[in-house]
């Protein structure tokens, strides 16, 4: 049995279910609301797929309005409302509980304006990421943020999110490449904030909305901010014999004052099994590093020779440049693919802690012996220039018991996390996962203003309100209908 | 003069708020007060100075991280990441000039007014950059948010809601920045005598092409005549090869030359700085919009009032000086600003004038509430800078 707990759901708007589905029908237009349990079963999970629950329906509206109209019902009859993406969330941020709605962006999923004068797009909130690169990208444009997960997940659930990539060491993550949104609060208020132009006076509200993990309201457009795409881009393999000189080598690149777009990391069991699964070539070494630059031909081949240099004088086991197109490919195409690699192999958890570059090979180490302790394997990889890990926890499903000492394992790890002076979670989120550990990285107070911020945008917490916060610390606000 | 608190750590800070809680006494929050003159009046029994709150406490720069205590001089970071090669990227604007205020800018102030300068549109602005706070609400807690990690998205990001907070929503104690790599050589390329129609087009072009252009800036009223700035930087031969190819794809059969070394470091500092407003003291309004509105603007500014304009961020940043220190210009202004889309906070203008018009641009209903309910709660017995943003 999985361990994370969910709250006792309310039976009182369980048994209100009927009239609940009534109320969203007559405000909304046919074909909205969902309420037929075959169909509402692919919105029982995310990709935290130990955990499932049936909702009360799914509502997938195609409008500011209708979600507004939804939102609108909700808080009328006191029912809580879970919004929905594209479902990829690894942390169980659209995990449904059985008192509460669905609320959907799949069908939000137009191109509203380009501007490439002004650099920006704005989008619907359901348009998936790899989508809004691919409206700019014939006009020489692209949209940074590149979650592994691009060709599914939306904007919607990058900006709840606050998702990174892994080119996001030059160009940031999501809140960095948000100007703006339109967004419905708890109570079917719409609003905007930002717009196409930078840094407007007062409080930074984009700023906290961004990463707010669908509690503060439901974001329904977005502009964003589009770059001129590089004229090039390579990446170098670097492999060593050694995870500590890996990370001496990742630290000398930067203070060497060189800035690649990408620094990532994979250890022996990743570069097997990926390899294995896409035939990307890479060499049979304990630590991998793939360094990516960009430029003209000339000023890749400059950094390159830079950055072969540094590496050079640590004795690496294998230092290869991609030679062609196809070549550079390839080894992205096993990088991005690795979450799939090992899941081929094994059930795994995913873990997203980040910290100081400084303490890469020290958290390694560690993880290696725990992993001795805990008897699973652990495969790693992760963004290396930023210092957020990715280690995979390795269980078997059915086996019994075998989950909750995978969990075990990772609250461990991510324990470590926040000891050496870093955080929880990078890029994935709270959500479930790491709800019950805020308390490692948190104060009481520092919880307790992060939660009156919602009691500010949504008083009764109907927004997903078994997420982010532990259980304990959340009840009163959750079970008293806010503060 | 109001009497001066200068606490030297968090707790004494803490208990500093706490008695100024209870007895409603409010405080103003002060760095190194060089940019008092930002927002509206604040009228308060104390002043509370970070200025013995002063210290690099952390500094890696192999993880490109700098954690500093608020008040901490802006030139002793900017200083030590210099000998390591590095910088704060957002290139903070240095308020002395335009205020003709004294003192030290400290980092905390940087943060409490989210101060960017021309690299704000390549690397972001400060708010960006930073990753971590520490601060005392207006209850007295202690509290931290973000941390000295670059990828960090537990729980609700309050690091950007204290950047641009001004003070009144909590008393900043530390802060840490992801830092940069200082470029190995930087280069201008200036056009001369272009409309503004035709800079802008230039700017947001150069904007689009890949050649990451750090500054872009255009001087309507430059003594010599209108002067159009393209910042390159990089290595060495890169800086060559962006130079080239700018001028090949962007100012083909335009007249323009290139600006290095001091001359190019003295024009940048004028941008960053609107030095063009030193030494008088009227109005100055900062307007955020399109960049491509820019023109327009300008062009519907000319017929109304007597501006002095300078246009940064590709035309997505004017500055405009006004003649009318009684009221600003501020109808004409806000009025020409809304159409577009954008906004306009009033940087500079005499007392009378700050305290009776809304110096930041007002929110709509929805927004302006919400930013009230957070005050609310952050600073329940509103001590903290009372009426900095709002009256
Ligand atoms: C194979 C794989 C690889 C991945 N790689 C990466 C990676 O490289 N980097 C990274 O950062 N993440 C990665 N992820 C995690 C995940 O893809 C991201 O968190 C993504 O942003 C989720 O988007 P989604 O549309 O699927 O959102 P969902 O999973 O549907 O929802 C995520 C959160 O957003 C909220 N939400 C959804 N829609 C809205 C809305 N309209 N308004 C307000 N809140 C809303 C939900 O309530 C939930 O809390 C990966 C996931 C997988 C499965």
């Amino acid at each position: 049995m999985a361990t994370i707990k969910m709250p006792i759901p309310d039976q009182d708007v369980i048994d209100r279910r009927d009239d609940i589905v009534g109320a969203l029908l007559a405000a909304l237009p046919d074909g909205i609301v969902i309420s037929d349990d075959a169909q509402t079963l692919a919105y029982e999970c995310d990709a935290l797929s130990a955990y499932r629950c049936k909702p009360l329906a799914v509502v997938l509206p195609r409008s500011t309005q209708e979600v507004a109209a939804t939102l609108k019902t909700c808080h009328e009859l006191g029912v809580s409302v879970v919004a929905r993406g594209a479902g990829t969330s690894l942390a169980g941020g659209s995990l449904p509980t059985a008192d509460s709605i669905i609320l959907g962006t799949a069908r939000l999923n137009k191109t509203l304006e380009i501007d490439l004068a002004n650099r920006f797009i704005r989008v619907e909130s359901g348009v998936t990421n790899l989508s809004v690169t691919g409206a700019v990208d014939a006009d020489g444009f692209f949209y940074a943020p590149d979650p592994s997960s691009q060709l599914a997940c939306a904007i919607a659930g990058n900006i709840a999110m606050n998702s990174g990539g892994a080119h996001c060491l030059k160009y940031g993550v999501t809140t960095n490449n948000l100007l703006g949104v339109k967004m419905v609060l708890a109570d079917g208020e719409i609003i905007e904030l930002g717009g196409a132009h930078l840094d407007a006076g007062g409080y930074d509200l984009l700023g906290l909305i961004c990463g707010s993990e669908g509690q503060l309201g439901i974001v329904t457009e977005a502009t964003l901010r589009i770059l001129p795409k590089p004229e090039g881009a390579r990446p170098v393999l670097i492999g060593f014999d050694s995870p500590e000189v890996a990370g001496t080598c990742v630290a000398d690149i930067i203070r060497a004052g060189i800035l690649p777009v990408a620094i990532e990391y994979m250890d022996r069991l990743c570069i097997q099994e990926t390899d294995k699964f896409s035939g990307a070539g890479y060499p049979n070494v304990e630590a991998l590093l793939i360094v990516e630059v960009e430029g003209s031909e000339s000023e890749i081949q400059a950094q390159l020779e830079k950055i072969t240099a540094i590496a050079r004088k640590l004795d690496p086991a294998e230092l290869r440049q991609s030679t062609s197109e196809e070549e550079s490919a390839l080894i992205w195409k096993g990088r991005k693919s690795a979450f799939g690699a090992m899941g081929q192999i094994n059930d795994y958890i995913c873990l997203d802690g980040t910290v100081p570059v400084s303490q890469l090979a020290h958290v390694l180490g560690r993880i290696g012996e725990m992993s001795k302790q805990y008897g699973l394997d652990v495969a790693n990889v992760f963004h290396a220039g930023d210092g957020n890990m990715h280690p995979l926890i390795l269980y078997d499903a059915n086996k019994p018991g075998d989950l909750d000492i995978a969990e075990k394992f990772g609250a461990d790890i991510l324990r470590l996390c926040v000891e050496v002076g870093g955080c929880l979670t990078g890029e994935h989120g709270v959500g479930i996962e790491k709800r019950d550990l805020m308390g490692e990285q948190f104060s009481p107070a520092d919880m307790e203003i992060q939660m009156s911020v919602k009691d500010c945008f949504d008083p009764q917490w109907l927004l997903n309100p078994a997420k982010v916060y532990p259980l304990d610390i959340s009840e009163k606000r959750r079970e008293g209908g806010g503060q | 003069m109001s009497a001066i608190l200068t606490p030297a750590d968090e707790n004494e800070i803490a208990d500093m708020v706490r008695e100024a809680n209870a007895a409603i006494t409010p405080l103003e929050i002060q760095g190194g007060g060089t940019r008092s003159g930002f927002g509206r009046p604040v009228q308060a029994a104390k002043t509370l100075s970070l200025k013995e709150l002063s210290g690099i406490t952390l500094y890696e720069p192999g993880a490109l991280t700098l954690v500093a205590r608020a008040g901490t001089p802006v030139a002793t970071i900017e200083k030590t990441l210099a000998a390591e090669g590095q910088q704060l990227a957002f290139e903070p604007m240095d308020h002395r000039a335009l205020y003709a205020s004294k003192g030290e800018p400290t980092i905390g102030g940087v943060v409490a007014a989210n101060v960017s300068g021309p690299r704000r549109i390549q690397a972001g602005a400060c708010r960006d950059a930073l990753i971590g706070v520490r601060f005392i609400d207006g209850r007295g807690e202690i509290i931290k948010n973000g941390g000295r990690v670059m990828k960090n998205v537990t729980g609700l990001d309050l690091v950007k809601l204290m950047a641009g907070s001004h003070g009144t929503l909590g008393v900043i104690s530390e802060v840490s920045f992801k830092v940069l790599p200082v470029n190995e050589r930087a280069a201008t390329l200036a056009f001369h005598g272009l409309s503004s129609k035709e800079a802008v087009g230039i700017l947001c072009g150069a904007l689009g092409s890949p050649f990451e252009i750090t500054g872009a800036a255009h001087l309507p009223q430059n003594s010599e005549g209108p002067l159009t700035l393209l910042r390159v930087e990089g290595f060495a031969s890169q800086v060559d090869y962006r130079l080239e190819r700018l001028k090949a794809t962007i100012g083909t059969g335009l007249e323009c030359s290139v600006i290095e070394g001091a001359e190019h470091e003295r024009l940048w500092r004028f941008v960053r700085d609107a030095e063009m407003f030193k030494g008088t003291d009227n109005p100055v309004w900062r307007l955020s919009l399109k960049p491509s509105d820019a023109p327009a603007i300008e062009e519907a500014l000319a017929k109304k009032t007597d501006a002095k304009i300078m246009f940064d961020w590709g035309g997505g940043l004017i500055w405009v000086g006004v003649d009318d220190a009684e009221n600003g210009a501020t109808e004409t202004i806000r009025a020409l600003v809304s159409g577009f889309g954008g906004h306009a906070t009033l940087m500079r203008g005499p007392e009378p004038l700050r305290g009776s018009i809304a110096p930041f641009q007002p929110q709509a209903k929805p927004v302006a509430r919400l930013s009230a309910a957070i005050r609310g709660k952050f600073d329940p017995g509103g001590i903290l800078n009372p009426g900095r943003m709002v009256a």
